[in-house]
Formats: structure tokens, sequence, C-alpha cells
């Protein structure tokens, strides 16, 4: 147990949990109120994504101060954007953390050969709080699953997976890292994403 | 499965250099099976999340609230756009620093670089091509989306690069290059195939702009028994049948 441990705290996201809609809380309806430039929904979809937003970014970028740069960029590019979700090709929340990986990734590679390589794993931030012990239970059985179905995983499978989405490293980079012949870390990545997939489902 | 298609998995989590995904979303435009995978898996990587939250700092949700009041969002795209925007965002970052090194490269030795993003056919008096209805980008996209396609990447020190993408079956050879700067005034790049031979056969002459997409022109039989692609930096208006530089040589992939 080693990276994952970092993390203390998952707080049930509205949308991903599975059935517990909370308040009827639909991130697509919010993005599409967003999209015709409700800001109080914005607001509120803010609310309900922000710490999803900057904890992968933190996660990817290491540093606090640029991870938080990186989660203004993509919120502001959710909103300017918000009326371009198709719904037809996955979730919202699946859409504006594709973004936020985006702009994150963008940012480590631009940053390449200075100082981010240098930090720590470990992050000085601070953990979600939970609003009830519910939540925090529901967000701990939630990330065991995740953490189950990445143990299914082969260590290599899930080593480059690790790198290509945390660290935000190329698959030729992965494969240099993980002294794998050029071309095969591409393969380990996504059979390591199909297994993910299907081991937990994708019917969010 | 060619190449091309096992890249699914990598542009999902975003672990592709610029331009291997720009390949690859060229080759998603026209692979249904592909575009599912990718959102499957995108989907999939959500789950990452559950392992990544962090609150963020108090500020931040003040600062996003004001930005937005000042900015308009963008209107709907009856096209499928999203991908295409989030390229097109991506692709604009850090064009200058590299075209800088690559300018004052392409100064010193008189050949390199090459821009690109033209989805124009783009003529030569050296290609007899009787590629008659396809437009040059139809035709780059059947060469990108062939099941044969075989795809090789050639990166640059500084950044900039080219991919070159050919199919056997198709006869044809495209090349992408990324954030190349213009040629030195007055002048074209012109590309070569390098016949089996070893011979420099002219094919065609790139548009200008920092990111293209090209149809290597020419004899099909020299598209598919060339072993690597010249470019080289000629006099405008071009048509050089020799080459009168030293070429920038980028292999296709061995057999």
């Amino acid at each position: 147990v080693s990276k994952d441990e970092i993390v203390t705290g998952v707080s049930p996201s509205p949308v991903v949990g599975e059935g517990e809609t909370s308040a009827a809380l639909d991130l697509g309806d919010l993005l599409r109120a967003s999209g015709r430039g409700d800001q109080a929904a914005f607001a509120t979809l803010y609310d309900a994504i922000s710490a999803r937003v900057f904890g992968l970014a933190v996660r990817v970028v290491r540093d606090p101060a640029q991870a938080e740069e990186v989660a203004q960029e993509a919120l502001l590019e959710i909103w300017k954007t918000a009326s371009r979700f198709d719904s037809g090709r996955g979730s919202p929340l699946g859409w504006m953390l594709t973004i936020v990986h985006r702009k994150a990734v963008d940012r480590v590679r631009s940053a390449q050969a200075s100082t981010r390589r240098d930090t720590t794993y470990h992050q000085q931030t601070q953990p979600v709080e939970h609003d009830s012990t519910a939540e925090a239970a529901h967000a701990s059985l939630e990330a065991r699953r995740v953490r189950n179905a990445l143990a299914s995983l082969t260590p290599i499978q899930r080593e480059a997976l690790e790198l290509a989405y945390f660290g935000g490293y190329t698959h030729t980079e992965v494969a240099t890292l993980l002294d794998l012949p050029v071309g095969t870390a591409k393969t380990r990545i996504r059979d390591g994403l199909i297994r993910l997939r299907d081991t937990m489902g994708v019917d969010q | 499965m060619s190449d091309i298609h096992a890249l699914s998995g990598a542009y999902a989590v975003d672990a592709l250099d610029d331009l291997e995904r720009r390949a690859f979303e060229r080759h998603l435009a026209h692979c249904d099976y592909c575009r599912g995978e990718v959102d499957s898996l995108r989907e999939a990587s959500v789950h990452f999340s559950f392992l990544t939250e962090v609150e963020p700092p108090a500020g931040l949700r003040e600062r996003v609230l004001a930005e937005i009041d000042i900015v308009r969002p963008l209107p709907p795209v009856v096209e499928p756009a999203v991908v295409t925007d989030l390229t097109t965002h991506r692709s604009r970052r850090h064009p200058r620093r590299r075209v800088a090194a690559l300018v004052a490269a392409a100064a010193a030795v008189a050949v390199i670089g090459v821009g690109t993003v033209a989805t124009q056919p783009w003529q030569d008096s050296s290609s007899p091509v009787a590629e008659a209805p396809t437009t040059g980008s139809d035709l780059a996209d059947a060469v990108l989306a062939a099941p044969d396609a075989e795809e090789v990447h050639h990166s640059f020190d500084d950044g900039g690069g080219a991919v070159l993408v050919r199919s056997r079956q198709l006869d044809r050879a495209v090349i992408v290059t990324n954030d190349m700067p213009d040629p030195p005034t007055g002048k074209v790049y012109e590309l070569w195939f390098k016949a089996a031979n070893g011979a420099l056969v002219p094919a065609g002459v790139m548009p200008t702009g920092p990111d293209n997409t090209v149809v290597l022109s020419g004899d099909a039989t020299i598209a598919s028994g060339a072993s690597a692609v010249g470019i080289t930096v000629e006099p405008a208006p071009g048509k050089s049948t020799v080459p009168t530089s030293d070429p920038l040589v980028l292999p296709f992939k061995q057999a």
C-alpha cells in the first residue's frame, strides 16, 4: 500500500455514487444550465465536483499552487464549453474530468524539465471533510472497490496505467520507465483500462 | 488490429504526444469502434477520482465564479466537437518556443522544419496523381484509417516533429507535421520519397503553416517501396526535380 494511502478522504459524488443521487442533483442538468449562462447552476456544479477536480489536478501536477491554476483553467473551460457536452458519449463527470486531466497533463509536460519531478509524491493538502459518517463510509467503500479493481490488474498493467494517468507520462516514456519494449506500454495501458472498466462496470 | 487502433487506451488517458494524438484523432473521426472504446475507457478512468479527492483552497471558488461572470459560454456545436475542441486548445499551448528553436535551427542548417494542418489538397507538377474525386483531406483520412496503416514517429530535439503514416494497400503515404516554422522567406519545403534504389523522387511541396497533414504525391509504387521521406528547402516556387540542399530524412517504419 503506498500511493493510494495518501488519499484519505473520498466523498461520494452526487453523480458517480450508485443510486444515491442526493437531492436530485444531476450534473448533466447543471452542465446544460451552465451552457445557457446560468451562473447559479455552475456554482452548484462547482460545489459538487471541485474536490474531484482539484484532487485530480494536484495528483498529476503535485504542486498545490499550480494545481489550483490548472483547476481554475479547467473549470473555466468547462463553463465555456458546457453546451458541447454530449451525453451520448459519456457521463458529465467523465467529460469534465477529461478536461481537467488534459489540462493537468499539459501543465506537467510544459514544465517537463523543471521542478516537478523533484517534488515528492506526498501532498501538503487537506483531505476532504465529509459531512456525515454515512458519506465517508460510502466513499471509502467506493475507493476500496477501485483499489480492488486495480489490484486485479497485472503489476505491469497497473504501473503503466498509473504512470500514464497520474504521472502524466506518454506511453513511450512509460515504456522507458518500466523498461518495456517500445510499443508495449500502450498495450498495457489499454489492457489495464479495459480491465478496470470491466471490473468496475461502466454504468455510471 | 493495426498500430493505430492500439493507441485508444493511451489516448483515453492523455498518454500520446501531440503528433500521435493528432494522427489518432484523425483516425477517430472515421473509426466508430475506436471512438466507442475511447469513450468507455475514459469513463473507466473516472473511477480514479475516488482515490484523489482533495478539497480545493477556499479562494478558488470565489475566483472561478468571478471569472465566469465575465466570460460568455460558447454556443453548442452541431458537429461532434468535444474532441476537436480539446485538441485545438492543446495544440496551441506552447508552439512558440519550439517554433523559435526550429526556425533558428533551420536558419543554421538550411533544412529542417515543416509545419502543418493543411486540409486542402495541394498541387505539384511532378505528380501525375489520379486521385480524382478524392480530396487531399479525405485521402489523408483514408490513409490514416487504413487497416494496414504503418505509423512511425519522428520527433526533433526541440519538440517539433512529424509522423509518417503509410498504407501499402492504398499505395499512399501521409506526413503529419507539428509545430514547425515557416521556411526561410522566399523558400518552400519540398517533400521527396527516398526510393528503394536511394534516389530522391519529388513528392510535392508542403503548404505553409505550423501544422499540416499532407498526402505525399507521386507514383504509387514509389510510395509503397520508399524507405524514407526527405524534406528539403527549395527556392520558391519550388518544383525542383533534384534536391538543392541536404534533405532531412525521415525513415518509414521498417517492415
